[in-house]
């Protein structure tokens, strides 16, 4: 359902036609609806006008009254009786716009043969359209040193600039940024950072993106290619269920590049620095190509696809198995672990939630999330936002975007539930509820909410007992919405998918026979399993206890679970099939490893955390591998069932047939939460989240990227750090029986009873070093 | 009959005059007293009917500037002061404030209380120290004395340097400290200005001619001055005279009558060209003695009134070298925001120098004036369009000096004699 918004619409005559367009519609985008185009440098939708280029002057009167002198166009909204001359019919305006087209590349050099943006540089094709063809310019150049690296990953050649501040309002508007400002004047003006501050922002590509010229480059890209060399295909991020729109550009099946593309309704233009710089894994060169099977020495060791299928097909075949997805796979291939589970192992024993989970997360994703639509324009309506176990900079960076832009435009209320203030709530001055880890759902309970609220629960809800509790309590009383907004990408196409022990496909319970008939006879099986299957730390247990024999794995981190010792000795103990694209925990430990499709190389769809579908083609077409769902397709045939979805395209279509699910959904069941533990001296209980940039899996290789990282700090209240004698940059030791992490503290605001680190950077990989993350008590000592 | 009319200078060859004792001892401190007691309506109509007009250079009626600020609106207002005198020739604001800084002072003082600000801000240029002290004493002489602080703030700002502050938006966010570069209009300043609250941006002189329109009323004011230009201004005289220096005179006094009581051109020479209000302002020649210096009567006759600031070049002054000194002037100067006159100067400059050192040719004339076109009314802010009036207004009256340049290989003058120190054993 859409409403539609009454808007006052002016009508104006733009070179000699009529156009009517919403009020306070700019002049240059009211000629767009027009097709004409008049010239542009520094005007940019999103952003503030400027009018500091001055290309797009046009002659303008209103009313019989014209303007002495030309208008900048970006500058100026549409009013009653405006009558605009572009270039097309003013001669005033087509001089003005010569000559200043003529001024801007007085200084700039003409070094478009070696220059990244040659052949598709705003400045290049404006110059064919609106310049002249031989210089009058006789004179000497401006010129700087060049490249200045103003962070790791973004190059800046000063001369090639034309100083529209595309880029340094984008930082200060869009990203709340502002590290790189416009420096000294006249012809010497440039772009500069301060000197001890790189321009380390999350969003420092889309800088890159919309500078109209070659002045701002990516170190990654920098010589690297001509884009017309470059095959572009549309496709989706894989890094997060932010679900970013965006452009693969592939050179002779290698990936180079990658832009956000436009979606207004979700990214608008924009992306984050992972989603955009971080491809290399999938060149790495340690990607799997060829299946590996265990031989009877206990060796992994290369086989065909029919020896390895066969040998897989055995294995899952005789014991009891179940299967662990990976919140990345696509809504397709998460749909043929579904699929699978249920007709070739006839098991509910299938979970998508490779992170720290609970039962109380199951209940409330089938109660709550399933099926449900909250939207970017609920954020955009809403009076206020409530996050709850949800950082959006570092977990959804495009939500952060968009409640920035409604943190700036209308001073949109957001509160955290959290123990630390972020940066990112700073930047959205949001209200801080500090709270003591694990403490977070009588706070939730207490705040006021209404019917046009939000409630942005992250996956980190689920660490705390009681919260989504607390949660679901919170928006039947108040009415506000709730949004489920998982960091990977697949997380949500998998919850869709039915890859969950409580839900089948399309949200149907699987405790409900009518439910399970509804998919049965799509899948045409006579019946499917009744049991509610077991979670991911469950079926690990289940293994460890001889309870299951084999495992289906795909695309899992075994180490990024609440127990990882327990994951790893299961992964021992069981018959494994796993299908990945590089070596890893799992693999070391498979008995067959089936090389599959990266996202750039396969076709398919995620769902982003809306659970609006986000397709893509394959991006690299000569790629020999297969997608998960060609696999176990293959697989199933082999076991003698089959899964009736040759193609990605077959697996969308039977997705589409399901339909909602009228029926009742699963009831969630209350949870509370548990007593803070007793804390003296040296006792602290431990918090942390992973941040946008950090030891991921898919930003192995950017190095690039990895430089503008923040940096690893372990964070502790004024009032502790006072007491333990503790100032910036002393060495903090962070322990448990497991292991422990030697961090430099960092005094901010946090509550006094936590210690914050982050969950998965170089130097703090919480869950592997000290097994832990999230409400554990830690002893932290300053060394 | 002396044509001087002095009132902002009536009392400045006193050796006090700057000091509060002084500006009390001639009256000073009584026209805030009488306009506090007025209602601020009251006081923007009487400076409406006074028919003062800005002296910063535009002569915008200030009544009506002061009528543009919402009242009622339950926000800070803000008045603020560009005393960021900068401009070639210019030197009005910084002898004003050295002799008497209290006339400003009292004038802020009237000025907030009509548009009920409680905050003036005076920005002021911060190379002028001496200036800056005697401006920072006066303003602590005014608070021990009680003018300031009962209802009004004063805070005195000194820039950096840059001409640009003294562009009215620039100056804005410079005061906000930020880079000092024009914003965009609107909003304008009396909806969104300082602090993004309604604002009036006032020069130096017009705030300071206030107190003296409270004291003897609109009518006197009005009975100086031309039919559209009233009451007094300063005149700053400079260059090639026998006697530099501030002639405070009714509006419409011509240059010969000011050259006639000042003292006439450097003895012995004669006049060639001079800027009626600034190296801004289209150059004026011989044939410009008898202009009215009004904003209309200068205005019709091709240029200016600018901030009547008349400099005076005789005979032995290359056009072509005091251009481009000017030229080098706007290229340092300019802010780099907008294309044209960051660009513009830039190329303006390299094309001067080539002309003044015999390296140009006549198409290049034909260029400068294309290029000029090109920045005339195609920059951001008045900068750039300032920057090409010395070029075009000395290329119409002296087209044969710039050709001579080509066809003599150089510079046909000798730079020595246009030099104050020449004939004086230098």
């Amino acid at each position: 359902m859409t409403t539609t918004e009454i808007v006052d619409m002016i009508t104006v005559i733009i070179d000699g036609f009529e156009v009517s367009v919403p009020k306070g519609t700019l002049v240059i985008r009211a000629a767009e609806q027009l097709g004409i185009q008049i010239p542009r440098f520094c005007d940019h939708p999103l952003l503030d006008p400027v009018g500091a280029c001055r290309q797009c002057l046009v002659d303008i009167e209103i009313n019989g009254r014209a303007f002495p002198k030309p208008q900048a166009s970006c500058t100026i909204p549409v009013e009653p009786g405006m009558i605009v001359k572009t270039q097309l019919t003013s001669v005033v305006a087509d001089k003005a716009q010569k000559g200043v087209m003529e001024l801007l590349l007085i200084n700039h050099p003409l070094d478009c043969p070696v220059c990244d943006k040659g052949g598709e540089c705003p400045l290049q094709n404006q110059a064919m359209s609106t310049g002249r063809s031989q210089t009058r310019f006789e004179g000497v150049k401006r010129t700087f040193e060049k490249p200045i690296n103003i962070s790791s990953q973004v190059l800046l050649d000063r001369e090639r600039c034309v100083l529209c501040a595309r880029c340094t309002r984008f930082s200060a508007q869009i990203a709340s940024d502002p590290f790189i400002t416009l420096n000294e004047r006249g012809a010497l003006q440039q772009v500069g950072i301060y000197e001890k501050a790189p321009f380390k922002s999350y969003f420092s590509g889309n800088a890159v993106q919309i500078c109209p010229v070659g002045a701002l480059t990516g170190a990654s890209y920098r010589f690297r290619a001509r884009p017309f060399d470059l095959v572009s295909t549309p496709s989706a991020c894989e890094h997060c269920a932010s679900g970013c729109d965006m452009r693969t550009d592939v050179r002779r099946g290698k990936t180079l590049r990658r832009l956000a593309g436009d979606d207004a309704s979700v990214n608008e233009e924009w992306n984050c620095d992972k989603g955009r710089w971080a491809f290399k894994y999938v060149t790495a060169v340690d990607r799997l190509t060829h299946p590996l099977v265990r031989n009877d020495a206990g060796d992994l060791v290369e086989a065909s696809w029919p020896e390895a299928l066969a040998a897989a097909a055995k294995g899952l075949k005789a014991a009891s198995a179940a299967v662990l997805v990976g919140g990345r796979a696509t809504h397709e291939d998460a749909y043929g672990y579904s699929k699978f589970a249920r007709i070739a192992l006839s098991t509910n024993d299938i979970d998508f939630r490779s992170r720290i989970s609970s039962d109380e997360e199951r209940d409330f994703l089938a109660a709550r999330v399933v099926g449900s639509s909250t939207t970017y324009r609920d954020i955009d309506r809403a009076d206020q936002v409530l996050l709850v176990g949800f950082e959006p900079e570092e977990e959804s960076p495009i939500v952060f975007l968009r409640l920035n832009k409604q943190f700036r435009k209308r001073a949109l209320k957001v509160t955290t539930i959290s123990s630390k203030l972020s940066i990112g709530v700073e930047k959205l001055n949001g209200e801080f509820v500090k709270v003591a880890p694990g403490q977070e759902a009588a706070s939730v309970s207490a705040q006021a909410l209404t019917a046009q609220s939000i409630i942005l629960v992250g996956e980190r809800a689920s660490e705390s007992a009681g919260v989504l509790t607390a949660v679901a309590a919170l928006s039947d009383s108040t009415g506000a919405k709730i949004a489920w907004i998982p960091r990977r990408a697949g997380e949500r196409g998998a919850l869709e998918a039915g890859a969950i022990g409580n839900l089948l496909p399309g949200g149907r319970p699987v405790a409900d026979s009518a439910a399970r008939v509804d998919i049965a006879t799509l899948w045409g099986a006579s019946s499917l399993p009744s049991t509610i299957g077991r979670s991911s730390d469950e079926i690990y247990a289940a293994v460890n206890s001889g309870a299951i024999g084999a495992l289906l794995v795909g695309g899992v981190d075994p180490l990024d679970g609440a127990n990882g010792e327990s994951a790893l000795a299961a992964l021992e103990k069981a018959f494994v099939v796993c299908l990945e694209i590089a070596p890893s925990e799992v693999t070391s430990r498979a008995d067959v490893v089936l090389p599959v499709a990266a996202v750039t190389e396969k076709s398919g769809s995620f769902l982003n955390w809306e659970g609006r579908a986000r397709k893509f083609d394959a991006a690299v077409h000569d790629s020999l591998n297969r997608s998960d769902l060609r696999i176990l397709s293959m697989i199933a045939e082999e076991m003698g069932t089959s899964l009736n979805l040759s193609t990605v395209t077959s697996a969308a279509k039977e997705i589409a047939s399901i339909g909602a699910w009228d029926g009742a959904r699963v009831q969630m069941q209350q949870y509370s939460s548990t007593q803070s533990p007793a804390l003296n001296g040296d006792r602290f209980i431990l918090t942390s989240w992973r941040r946008l940039l950090d030891l991921g899996t898919l930003q192995k290789g950017e190095e690039n990227l990895a430089g503008t990282a923040r940096q690893t700090v372990a964070v502790i209240s004024p009032s502790r750090a006072l007491s333990m004698g503790v100032s910036d940059g002393d060495l903090l030791k962070i322990s448990t029986v497991q292991g422990s992490v030697t961090l430099a503290a960092l005094v901010e605001d946090i509550h006094d009873d936590a210690i914050w680190a982050p969950r998965n950077s170089r130097g703090s990989q919480l869950l592997v070093n000290l097994g832990a993350a999230h409400g554990a008590v830690v002893t932290v000592v300053k060394i | 009959m002396t044509k001087l009319a002095p009132v902002l200078s009536a009392h400045w060859d006193e050796k006090d005059s700057f000091t509060i004792e002084a500006y009390t001892r001639h009256g000073g401190y009584k026209a805030s007293q009488k306009a506090l007691a007025m209602d601020p309506d009251a006081v923007i109509q009487l400076v409406k009917d006074s028919g003062l007009r800005g002296r910063g250079g535009a002569g915008f009626p200030t009544g009506m500037k002061w009528g543009f600020i919402p009242q009622g609106d339950n926000k800070d207002h803000y008045l603020v002061v560009n005393a960021d005198e900068s401009e070639p020739g210019t030197c009005k604001d910084m002898p004003l404030l050295m002799a008497n800084p209290h006339v400003l002072v009292e004038g802020c003082i009237i000025a907030c209380h009509a548009i009920r600000a409680k905050h003036a801000f005076i920005y002021i240029r911060g190379e002028v120290t001496h200036v800056v002290r005697r401006l920072n004493q006066a303003i602590e002489d005014a608070y021990k004395a009680g003018h300031l602080g009962n209802g009004v703030d004063l805070v005195l700002h000194v820039g950096a340097g840059a001409y640009i502050c003294g562009e009215e938006t620039a100056l804005l966010d410079s005061l906000e400290g930020f880079r000092g570069q024009p914003r965009l209009r609107p909003p304008f300043p009396a909806i969104a200005g300082l602090y993004a609250r309604p604002t009036v941006v006032n020069n130096v002189e017009s705030i300071s001619a206030v107190p003296a329109i409270i004291n003897n009323g609109p009518e006197w004011y009005q009975s100086m001055g031309t039919e559209k230009s009233k009451g007094t201004t300063l005149y700053s005289l400079s260059g090639h005279v026998n006697n530099p220096g501030q002639f405070e005179a009714p509006l419409g006094i011509t240059l010969r009558e000011i050259l006639e009581l000042s003292g006439g051109i450097r003895t012995g020479h004669t006049l060639k060209f001079w800027t009626p209000g600034g190296s801004s302002t289209p150059i004026f020649t011989q044939d410009h003695l008898d202009t009215p210096l009004d904003y209309e009567g200068v205005s019709a006759a091709g240029s200016m009134l600018g901030t009547k600031a008349l400099q005076i070049f005789d005979e032995t002054t290359c056009v072509v070298r005091a251009v481009l000194r000017w030229t080098e002037f706007y290229k340092h100067e300019s802010c780099g925001k907008c294309t044209p006159c960051r660009e513009g100067t830039w190329w303006l400059v390299q094309i001067l120098r080539d002309l003044e050192a015999g390296k140009g040719t006549e198409a290049d004339l034909a260029k400068l004036l294309d290029l000029c076109d090109n920045i005339l009314g195609r920059s951001f802010c008045a900068l750039g369009d300032g920057a090409t009036s010395p070029i075009t207004s000395s290329i119409k009256y002296f087209r044969d000096e710039y050709i001579s340049h080509i066809t003599h290989g150089g510079c046909p003058f000798d730079p020595v004699a246009s030099t104050l120190f020449v004939g004086a054993g230098a």
